[in-house]
């Protein structure tokens, strides 16, 4: 019989799950846990917030596929997670975060630093448990893991009590999990993969409209194989970018509010959608009412409340997206769609995705098109959330899956420095640039450090506006341009503020410099901050107005 | 549409928390719940009475699926099934009309379970139609005080809603 604590239970669960980086910050009732950890082989990577640590946590996850952890203290720690559980849960992102409490005599009293956490996350996490006894947590530990990156993976919390930590039990390993009312379907159904099959074969005019899914579910070869074979051309939604080659001749880019034309032409006139991973968001079909009208939809996905949520679906498909891609491609035939593909060549040639450079100021877009050729298209990006997200999905032309790391659903300014971070611990190997808003960047610049103290070579390239771009955008377009608190005048000196943490900085303010500094910075093997000063007015196109329908997009046309 | 939905659960605390934000959060309204424990002690059975379109429906009831506490949901409105609710009614009286409501409360098959000089306590179980017919005729003897316990269901005879098959 083996006697441990609460705290070591954590420490050699953690270890049997393979987990290989904790993000967080300690605090009073998590000392003990922090003291275990003293001469565990976990490594800690002590951040300044602890939204860092669970974005940090969310990036590394992402970028490697594997779950990604915290560890952060009751109350204000754990309050603090909020944001970062909430991004992950809307992407569907596999993180364990492990919350202080106070002692299981206190909670409920208004103790010092207690917050009721399991309640305040209950609707943004996948499933989150309150440990009420170290006779539990090994199981517990082990049920987190196995909810977090199953089925639609998502975040789990595990709120720890303080005397839960320091009471000795009998540590029994968990090796298998059971757990009766959570059973993901993971197989399909036969038949109705035959009918989608029938439904491919007999389509004239079909598009394959892939979400993250793919990524997540490890798809992406099989996306390749069944638009190949098929000719189906393929749209990703944002977070499904990376699961199908951007230079590939069938791509069609990214659909919705900031689509491509061709994208957005696609879906509105074809006769048949293959959805995989995906959930048909508002920012993909803009007014429900006129998206793709004449299509019959087929909607492959694991999680069945993601299907009919929207759109009304044909035929549904329940399960594990590579396993059912697996399935299905040997029932499909090269369709007959070569009037379909000809006209997208003719909206492709048309209309093609594109901006008005300049030789007097620097365009945002050329600069992500210049970090595009620097990196050679094998870096990984994250992003903030604004304009420099658009344009990063737009000119950066992602190849492989788990090399775009953006928070889609919850559009979390703030996500991409710390994220950075998690996806450059996981991904050594790895080029990490973050493309930055100067906005968004003020929201967790405090990372800096995090990324200084670990040697990481992360680069951030804030597309300097002096705006908060997009609110600015839409203030422009939609509200006679009264840009009510969205103008930035005070920034700070982004290049002291790179030196004070210890980082590089450079500032970039001529067209000819921009290269040049992309490629010191892949170089340098410290964080760098390149401040780029870029046009202050431009807007990312094309662009569907709210409420209209993807084919009535306005600007961008060449 | 109304629906009754029979929904096994484990018997943890949050749970019902768990199952009410899910509705709170989606801005869907709930008719009635009611709660308690099954044959098995580590399972409880919650019954949630909701009103709906199709869509909503299935949207509730795949987002019931989701919940890992959750071990199985039944939409029973498309089968056979029983259902009851309890009901306790204390209705105004005096010498006068107390024997006419006793004979009511023993048509509805009602007992009195408590009389008092100026009231009479009834405690009725049976359909949601059946509380709502005899508070309907006891209303004319002056204002009710009415506590219902929302309804419970259970399938006929052959639907299995238990948690022994996948969900
Ligand atoms: C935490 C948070 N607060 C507010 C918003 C609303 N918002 C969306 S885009 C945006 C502007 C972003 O500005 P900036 O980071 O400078 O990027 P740009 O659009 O200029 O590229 C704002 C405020 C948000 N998405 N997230």
């Amino acid at each position: 019989m083996t006697m441990m604590t609460g705290a070591q239970i954590f420490v050699e669960s953690l270890l049997r799950e393979n987990v290989e980086y904790l993000f967080g910050i300690p605090g009073g009732v998590v000392i003990p846990v922090f003291d275990a950890l003293f001469d565990s082989p976990l490594k800690v990577i002590l951040t300044r917030h602890e939204q860092g640590a669970t974005h940090a946590a969310d990036g590394y996850a992402r970028a490697t596929g594997k779950v990604g952890v915290c560890l952060v203290t009751s109350g204000p720690g754990a309050c603090n997670t909020v944001t970062g559980l909430a991004t992950a849960n809307m992407d569907s992102i596999p993180i364990v975060v492990f919350t202080g409490q106070v002692p299981t005599p206190m909670i409920g009293n208004d103790a010092f630093q207690e917050s009721d956490i399991v309640g305040i996350t209950r609707p943004i996490t996948k499933h989150n448990f309150l440990v009420r006894n170290a006779r539990d947590l090994a199981r517990i530990i082990k049920e987190a893991f196995y909810i977090a990156s199953t089925g639609r993976p998502g975040p789990v919390l595990v709120d720890l009590p303080k005397d839960v930590a320091v009471t000795e039990t009998e540590y029994v390993p968990v090796s298998e999990v059971t757990i009766r009312g959570y059973k993901p379907v993971l197989d399909g159904h036969v038949k109705q993969i035959k009918k989608a099959a029938e439904l491919i074969n007999a389509s004239k005019k079909a598009v394959i409209y892939a979400g993250g899914g793919v990524i997540l579910a490890g798809a992406a070869k099989e996306l390749v194989q069944l638009a190949h074979k098929t000719r189906l051309p393929v749209t990703t939604s944002l977070l499904g970018l990376g699961g199908f080659p951007a230079d590939d001749k069938l791509f069609l880019g990214m659909p919705g509010m900031h689509g491509t034309r061709f994208a957005n032409y696609a879906l509105s006139e074809c006769d048949l959608i293959v959805a995989v991973g995906t959930r048909f968001d508002d920012r993909v079909t803009g007014n429900i009412k006129e998206f793709a009208v004449h299509a019959k939809i087929i909607h492959i996905d694991v999680d069945p409340t993601a299907i009919s949520k929207n759109v009304r679906v044909d035929v549904p498909i329940v399960g594990d997206a590579a396993n059912i891609l697996a399935k299905l491609i040997p029932l499909v035939t090269r369709t007959d769609n070569g009037n379909w593909l000809k006209q997208i060549e003719d909206w492709k040639a048309q209309y093609p995705l594109t901006y008005k450079d300049s030789d007097k100021e620097i365009k945002p877009q050329y600069v992500v098109e210049q970090i595009y050729e620097a990196t050679k298209g094998e870096a990984i990006i994250t992003t903030e959330v604004g304009q420099n997200q658009m344009w990063a999905a737009h000119y950066y032309k992602f190849k492989s899956p788990r090399s775009f790391l953006s928070s889609g659903g919850l559009g979390t300014m703030g996500y991409g420095l710390p994220a950075a971070i998690g996806a450059q611990l996981g991904r050594p190997d790895k080029v990490v640039f973050d493309i930055a808003g100067d906005g968004s960047i003020q929201m967790n610049i405090q990372e800096l450090a995090t990324a200084v103290h670990n040697r990481l070579p992360i680069n951030v390239a804030i597309l300097n506006n002096h705006f908060l771009g997009m609110v600015r955008q839409w203030q422009e377009l939609f509200h006679n341009r009264r840009y009510s608190s969205t103008c930035l005048l005070n920034n700070p000196d982004f290049v002291k503020i790179a030196e004070a943490y210890g980082a590089k900085g450079m500032r970039i303010r001529k067209k000819k410099d921009v290269r040049p500094a992309i490629e010191e910075a892949i170089k340098t093997p410290l964080p760098v901050i390149l401040d780029f000063e870029v046009a202050r007015e431009e807007n990312v196109y094309p662009m569907v107005p709210v409420g209209a329908g993807i084919h009535q997009m306005i600007g961008g046309l060449a | 549409m109304k629906h009754t939905i029979s929904v096994l659960v484990e018997n943890q605390f949050g749970v019902l928390a768990r199952i009410s934000g899910l509705f709170s959060g989606r801005g869907f309204n709930i008719d009635s719940l009611s709660v308690g424990e099954t044959e098995d002690p580590t399972v409880s059975r919650i019954t949630l009475v909701v009103k709906g379109d199709d869509m909503i429906i299935e949207q509730v009831i795949k987002q019931l699926n989701r919940l890992v506490d959750v071990i199985k949901v039944s939409d029973l409105t498309k089968d056979d099934f029983i259902d009851s609710e309890l009901a306790l009614i204390k209705i105004p009286c005096d010498g006068k009309t107390r024997s006419e409501i006793m004979q009511i409360v023993d048509i509805y098959r009602g007992r009195i379970v408590d009389v008092a000089l100026r009231s009479l306590t009834v405690e009725l179980s049976g359909s949601e139609e059946n509380v709502r017919g005899i508070m309907d005729l006891l209303q004319e003897f002056g204002k009710l005080e009415v506590v219902r316990s929302g309804k419970i269901a259970i399938s006929r005879d052959r639907k299995n809603t238990r948690g022994n098959n996948h969900k």
